[in-house]
């Protein structure tokens, strides 16, 4: 996941308490004035982009102590588990703490934790007791998408396989547990095999936003010798870009940043577009890091392929029928300069994209759009 | 078009009488001796144009026609000027019963006064009574042959009575049409007299001894639409009417078992597009007086099924969920009120009785997709039936299964689509909607009770003119609504924000069958980019495709097209239904392309159109375990 520190501490102030951020490191400042302006609308900050945004920064692991011990404090005090010592939200934090995993995959380990934590002796406690952590956990950030779609896949097993099971409660226990730790361990292996094929020799792909998913599979095609070049999108006000374009240097990809407006002027030299997926929605669209769907418009208008990898576990019940039909997720966008008085600033950090969009490259597969609600329809008939 | 025609041509009509051809081609030397001699004189004036009368009745030319409309105005109950023929029809003797056309009901009963069948009695009349029979004039063009036979059996016979046909008459039939045909060709692209082939001879000739009736439905089945086409075109292709995609017209026996196994005797509309002649097309409200008087004699039809199926033919009851439960709700009755004969098992005796009801609910009013997965949902419990359940157990079981139908594929069903689409309704929405589809009304009443902000518009259109009682129900509650008719349709589309429409069933292409004037109302949303949103329960979707709304479809009432109540000074077309040169198209429904869909909303959550096979595939799978 995400070098996420400071989101504790936004989430802070989400709960209007007022921090004052004390590291001096280069991360707070822009975020404090940010913050500032997201006490305005606390409900809306979505604390799935600002940690996001937050991993652009570069903290210190004293700083990420610090941060992390506060948020500590703050979430002991604020348990909104039902009374128990056992906080599976603090558990999801612990979890999303750590860089390498998915959203959805922390918050099922947290789920497993709160199996392990629990003292349920037959399957309808425990599940009760994992519906009770799931929903806390989804009405904890209402804006993440691979967050709600995790939970709901995993009660869904849980609920699925223990009604059909005869077997004794320890070991329908110790099932469920070991599904859950195995969740999502090796899905982007799967998807970066898969999309192998896809790239040829001497290809130009143009990738928008940084996602872990995407990132796998051009670090396996750079492992096998393939030889092709990445445009990067800056990816303002995440700086994402910067940030891929940092680790694909590292594995020795030619790789180009262009600023976000430069797309249309780059795309006649593009062959194909990859972006990840912060959800993938009923209708075959995705929800995605804002500029995803101007891309996928250009991409079209020029005919090149639009390819979204994303993780199974990321295919949400939603069926957004516009821009604005998703729940707001803001974030804070540092413009450089300070905002003119009476301006108000477009602060949504999602865009959703409901067509042009070619494949899915998921672990169930090289899916069509059109499966995504082929499969959630099986998985929640 | 000109290609359809072909292949009609080469059948040989002996071989394949489908849909409503008329059996009885006017047919100058066969007619029926009591109409014979009067007819005669008018047959042999028929125009070219003529039509698709049968050998009894020959059409009258058309000059004629304006006789008969003083006859016909005179003609009290009818609903069609040809009432008043019917009952100099019914001097006619045997009862031509229901020689339904190829699968469809026979031309009608004639009741005395008021059956208001036009077509075939009409012309039997009219010739009798020496007015021409208006080849325009009546509709039931090709019931026109059986008219007088029918006529004295109608009234009296349900359908047990049927004709007693002997081999030596169907024989004598088929001469008859043999030579009738001769005849025609000599005449040269006469009148349709041959066209019906067989039939229609066959009626000729049966009419003349007063035959059975047997022959006669033959004859009135054949007559078909009218064919004001020119030449020998309209013979064949009465007689090539294609079934109803429901039916089955390729065994001709079948055909004429249909037919005279139909209880309701529908009259045939005369004259019929051209590109829609596969359909039938008949005079509506003609029959339903005789059939209301023949409540009492019906032996082999429940009362509670005769009731529905009245109820569909007078329009009382119409939407896929209305008629649906109705029907279920009758077989539900026919279930609790059955006893198995001896010597037969229950599975397979009630099979039958329920494949002959729902043949007899086929000729009140074509299936809609809702009404088929429901009866194949009943015929699947019947033969799923185990063999050892006593008969009161079964019974039980099987009532229990309709009601469990009822309450979970559509009361349930429309509850979980309401609870899917309010989360798409916002503050300061403007919604359209048009017709007047029962979840989508479910969908406004419940997202007003939750306080959501919202106006609606109710888009209408004629002749239906189902939106005004949506209307009035939202009124009722309070939600704030405009109202329009679909031809201002560009005009509003700019500010509406979302459309909701129902429809009658979604095919596993992703189009959307619906009541027509749907594909009008979405492709201009999607052209002005607004999200259409489709509410269907999920046992109305069908793995069928179609790919354009002509090749099933459903034609209404053409005089309803004609008629503007109320508006007298408008009301130019009313009685022109039978002029040879203008042919009323009423369609009932039409297919929206997918393309123009955003989403549809079902029992099984919110889909993309693409998705409709695989929700399909699941209830199947559903269902074949169940």
């Amino acid at each position: 996941m995400w070098r996420r520190s400071a989101s504790f501490i936004l989430d802070k102030h989400q709960n209007n308490k007022p921090i004052s951020l004390t590291p001096s490191i280069g991360s707070p400042p822009p975020l404090s004035a940010s913050v500032a302006d997201e006490n305005l609308n606390p409900n809306h900050i979505s604390a799935y982009y600002q940690t996001r945004a937050a991993h652009h920064e570069i903290v210190t692991s004293d700083w990420l102590e610090q941060a992390q011990a506060a948020v500590r404090r703050y979430l002991d005090q604020d348990s909104p588990v039902s009374g128990r010592p056992f906080s599976v939200i603090e558990e999801f934090d612990n979890w999303r703490q750590q860089p390498a995993l998915a959203e959805a995959v922390a918050a099922i380990r947290a789920l497993a934790a709160v199996i392990r934590a629990s003292e349920a002796n037959t399957m309808m406690e425990l599940e009760i007791e994992l519906k009770k952590a799931s929903d806390t956990l989804k009405a904890w950030d209402t804006t993440s998408i691979s967050l709600t779609a995790g939970c709901d896949l995993f009660m869904r097993y849980v609920t699925r396989t223990s009604a059909l099971e005869s077997e004794d409660f320890n070991s329908a226990k110790s099932r469920v547990l070991g599904r859950a730790e195995k969740f999502g361990e090796i899905s982007n292996k799967i998807i970066a095999t898969l999309s192998q094929d896809f790239i040829f020799d001497g290809c130009t792909i143009l990738v928008h936003g940084f996602s872990r998913v995407v990132f796998e599979i051009l670090k396996t095609a750079a492992q096998n010798k393939k030889l092709f070049r990445v445009l990067c999108t800056e990816g303002r006000p995440d700086k994402t870009g910067v940030l891929l374009a940092k680790e694909l240097a590292k594995l020795d990809v030619p790789v180009k940043l262009l600023i976000d407006s430069a797309v249309a002027y780059c795309m006649d030299e593009v062959d194909m577009v990859f972006v990840g997926a912060d959800g993938v929605v009923e209708s075959g669209g995705v929800i995605n890091m804002m500029g995803t769907y101007q891309i996928a418009i250009v991409a079209h208008s020029m005919n090149k392929p639009v390819y979204v990898a994303a993780e199974s576990y990321k295919f949400a019940r939603l069926y957004p029928l516009d821009q604005k039909d998703l729940e707001p997720a803001l974030q804070p966008i540092d413009f450089g300069v300070s905002v003119p008085p009476k301006v108000e600033v477009e602060r949504s950090a999602r865009d959703y994209t409901p067509q042009f969009l070619t494949l899915l490259f998921t672990d169930l597969g090289v899916l069509t759009p059109s499966v995504v609600s082929d499969e959630l329809i099986q998985l929640y008939l | 078009m000109e290609s359809r025609r072909n292949p009609r041509a080469v059948v040989d009509p002996k071989v394949r009488q489908v849909g409503f051809f008329t059996s009885s081609q006017p047919d100058s030397t066969h007619q029926p001796d009591p109409i014979a001699s009067e007819s005669h004189p008018v047959v042999s004036s028929i125009s070219p144009s003529g039509n698709s009368l049968s050998p009894v009745m020959i059409p009258p030319p058309r000059h004629n026609s304006s006789d008969t409309f003083p006859l016909r105005a005179a003609a009290a109950s009818a609903v069609s000027p040809s009432s008043f023929s019917y009952s100099t029809r019914r001097d006619f003797p045997d009862g031509s019963t229901t020689a339904a056309s190829p699968g469809r009901v026979s031309r009608g009963s004639f009741s005395k006064p008021s059956s208001s069948l036009p077509g075939v009695g009409m012309d039997a009349m009219a010739a009798a009574k020496s007015s021409s029979v208006p080849a325009s004039g009546l509709n039931t063009v090709s019931v026109v042959n059986m008219p007088p036979e029918k006529e004295s059996d109608q009234k009296k016979n349900s359908k047990p009575l049927k004709e007693k046909t002997t081999k030596a008459e169907r024989r004598a039939l088929q001469e008859a049409q043999r030579a009738a045909k001769a005849a025609a060709n000599a005449e040269g692209g006469k009148a349709p007299l041959v066209s019906s082939g067989s039939v229609a001879s066959t009626n000729i000739k049966a009419t003349k001894p007063a035959k059975p009736s047997s022959q006669k439905n033959d004859v009135a089945v054949a007559a078909g639409p009218s064919e004001k086409k020119a030449g020998g075109q309209s013979e064949k292709d009465r007689k090539k009417d294609a079934p109803h995609p429901r039916m089955q017209y390729d065994d001709e026996s079948r055909v004429v078992k249909a037919k005279r196994r139909a209880v309701v005797k529908q009259t045939e509309a005369k004259y019929r597009v051209e590109l829609f002649r596969h359909l039938p097309q008949y005079e509506h409200g003609t029959q339903l007086p005789d059939l209301q008087t023949k409540f009492f004699q019906l032996d082999p039809m429940h009362p509670a099924v005769y009731k529905v199926g009245l109820q569909y033919l007078s329009g009382d009851i119409s939407g896929g969920n209305a008629r649906c439960i109705a029907m279920l709700q009758a077989f539900q009755e026919v279930v609790r009120d059955y006893s198995t004969p001896p010597e037969k098992t229950l599975n397979r005796d009630m099979t039958a009785k329920i494949s002959s009801y729902v043949s007899f609910l086929i000729e009140c009013r074509p299936l809609s997709v809702s009404m088929g997965n429901a009866i194949r949902f009943v015929k699947n419990r019947i033969a799923k039936l185990p063999i050892t359940l006593s008969e009161s157990e079964a019974k039980a079981a099987l009532q229990s299964d309709i009601e469990r139908f009822i309450n979970e594929k559509i009361i349930t069903a429309d509850t979980v689509i309401v609870k899917h689409a309010v989360t798409k309704i916002r503050d300061g929405d403007v919604l359209l909607t048009y017709g007047s589809p029962t979840a989508v009304e479910m969908v406004l009443l419940h997202a007003h009770e939750l306080g959501k902000k919202f106006r609606v518009l109710v888009v209408d259109s004629r002749p239906k003119l189902e939106g005004q009682l949506l209307l009035r129900r939202l009124i009722k509650r309070g939600i704030n609504c405009t109202y329009t008719h679909i031809n201002a349709i560009s005009y509003i589309m700019h500010e509406v924000t979302k459309v909701f429409l129902g429809a009658s069933s979604v095919l596993s292409n992703g189009t959307v069958y619906s009541r027509v004037g749907t594909a009008c109302v979405a492709m201009v949303a999607s052209a002005f980019r607004v999200p259409v949103l489709v509410c269907c329960e999920a046992y109305k979707l069908h793995e069928r495709v179609q790919l354009d709304s002509i090749c099933s479809n459903e034609l209404g009432d053409p005089n309803a097209i004609s008629k503007v109540h109320g508006r007298e000074d408008i009301n130019y077309l009313d009685g022109l239904t039978n002029n040879a040169n203008l042919q009323f198209l009423n369609l009932m429904f039409d297919a929206t392309p997918s393309d123009y869909i955003s989403m549809i909303i079902t029992d099984y959550g919110m889909v993309p159109p693409t998705s409709v096979p695989v929700i399909v595939r699941e209830y199947q799978k559903e269902h074949s375990l169940v």
